[in-house]
């Protein structure tokens, strides 16, 4: 038995050993935000944020999280309002098919949570690896300082 | 994956002695980064694993002298320490440059070295610095030069039912200057097509070398050091000749592997450029430093 915390509601889980974090919020949670790109750690798909740090959900088991706080993408917007993050996203068109969009959000949620004031290169070096394989990364760029200056407004 | 006993014990003497019970079946997992990736593609099948996420005081950065950093210690920990940046900056700067944030808040420095993979970049730094490996089993305590703890792709010194339980560092003598440095022709969360490490130790006259060492990562199937290129800085001055000669030197100690981050003669020859410039940073960093606090 596991007690996960998830986007502040707690659930007890009986999962197998080896069930991943993503493959836990996916299928025991229902939770299908976060994506199994790769599936090793690089592509950046399945972020999510345990105890406020971002991970990568596919390598961590479900047991690592026990007893701890996850936030996933489905975490972030607030009944029907956007996470500035997310409207930021929308707004300067951040993404192009999607799949990468909940990894990109959540690490940038994560970025402006421990520096809400990041230059470009903070935001390159944080952004390295959340992989983007349509529209490139300047609008992805574009969509975090513009969530910056709206958080600080 | 397969399934497995999963225990994640709350001391380290449990978790010693689960490693005990199980011998070679058990793991030991921490960040999970390398682990639980292998597991997934079936390389390997453990009957246990041992989690020491609830494992208490492996987690801290102490100075003794130089620096002793936990195995829990995670390489984003290490990275943003102000004790490291302080005490050791080309160890903060070597974490940094580990594959990406989201995988140094999971990777954790006793899940690197136990890993054994001759691909990371800690070992490397670690190993021209002269650091040691403290390990644990249920009987005894020991402490290993992390030049005698690499032994093979993937091996370790690390015998079943033991574990690593932090890595020594010592402090980086007067006048020296350490450097890091990674090529990477692809991204730059990637493993280097060749890393390289240097110290360098100036005599008195703030000139001469008096000790260097220089190390390698990604060039043959353990991180390595290149004592044949450090063999041949012992009371020169730097020159630009010398720096050639010390790179020509270290591709006699590399035996890279073909692969799609360049092929073997590739990886040989890059071997000398990054000795060349590695010692050249470290040369300088040791310059100021004797100029500074001769």
């Amino acid at each position: 038995m596991i007690r996960l915390t998830v986007n502040g509601t707690v659930h007890e889980l009986e999962v197998p050993a080896y069930r991943t974090l993503l493959d836990c919020l996916r299928y025991d949670l229902g939770l299908t935000g976060s994506k199994e790109g790769c599936g090793v750690g690089v592509c950046g798909a399945c972020t999510v944020l345990l105890d406020g740090k971002m991970i990568s959900s596919c390598i961590a088991l479900a047991g690592f999280a026990d007893g701890r706080s996850v936030t996933t993408v489905e975490g972030l917007a607030q009944d029907e309002r956007l996470h500035p993050v997310q409207q930021a996203f929308v707004d300067a068109g951040g993404f192009q098919c999607g799949i990468c969009t909940p990894g990109q959000v959540v690490s940038a949620k994560a970025l402006l949570d421990a520096n809400p004031n990041p230059t470009e290169a903070e935001i390159k070096e944080w952004m390295v690896g959340n992989l983007c394989r349509c529209t490139g990364y300047y609008k992805i760029v574009e969509s975090i300082r513009s969530a910056a200056q709206r958080s600080r407004a | 994956m397969n399934d497995f006993d999963y225990r994640s014990p709350r001391s380290l003497d449990e978790a010693l002695a689960i490693l005990g019970e199980y011998g070679e079946d058990a793991r030991v997992v921490a960040g999970g980064t390398a682990l639980v990736t292998m597991m997934r593609q079936r390389l390997v099948q453990p009957r246990c694993l041992v989690s020491l996420r609830d494992v208490q005081g492996l987690g801290r950065i102490e100075a003794n002298g130089g620096l002793r950093l936990g195995a829990l210690v995670t390489h984003r920990d290490a990275e943003v320490s102000p004790l490291v940046q302080e005490r050791i900056p080309v160890l903060a700067e070597t974490f940094r440059r580990v594959a990406t944030v989201r995988i140094r808040h999971m990777a954790t420095i006793g899940g690197a070295l136990a890993h054994g993979d001759p691909n990371q970049d800690p070992p490397v730094t670690l190993l021209a610095l002269g650091a040691t490996v403290n390990i644990r089993s249920a009987r005894a305590a020991r402490e290993v030069p992390l030049t005698e703890f690499f032994r093979d792709y993937y091996e370790t010194a690390l015998e079943p039912g033991e574990l690593v339980t932090a890595v020594t560092v010592p402090a980086p003598p007067a006048r020296s200057g350490a450097a890091f440095l990674k090529f990477l022709p692809r991204t730059a969360d990637d493993y280097a097509t060749v890393a390289a490490a240097a110290i360098v130790t100036l005599e008195r006259d703030g000139v001469r070398c008096r000790e260097a060492r220089i190390a390698l990562g990604s060039v043959g199937v353990t991180p390595l050091r290149a004592t044949s290129a450090e063999a041949l800085l012992g009371g020169q001055p730097l020159g630009e000749s010398l720096l050639q000669a010390a790179g020509e030197a270290a591709k006699t100690a590399v035996d890279p592997l073909t692969d799609h981050r360049g092929s073997a003669a590739y990886k040989r020859e890059m071997t000398a450029v990054m000795v060349g410039r590695v010692l050249g940073q470290a040369w300088e960093a040791a310059r100021r430093s004797a100029q500074a606090r001769p």
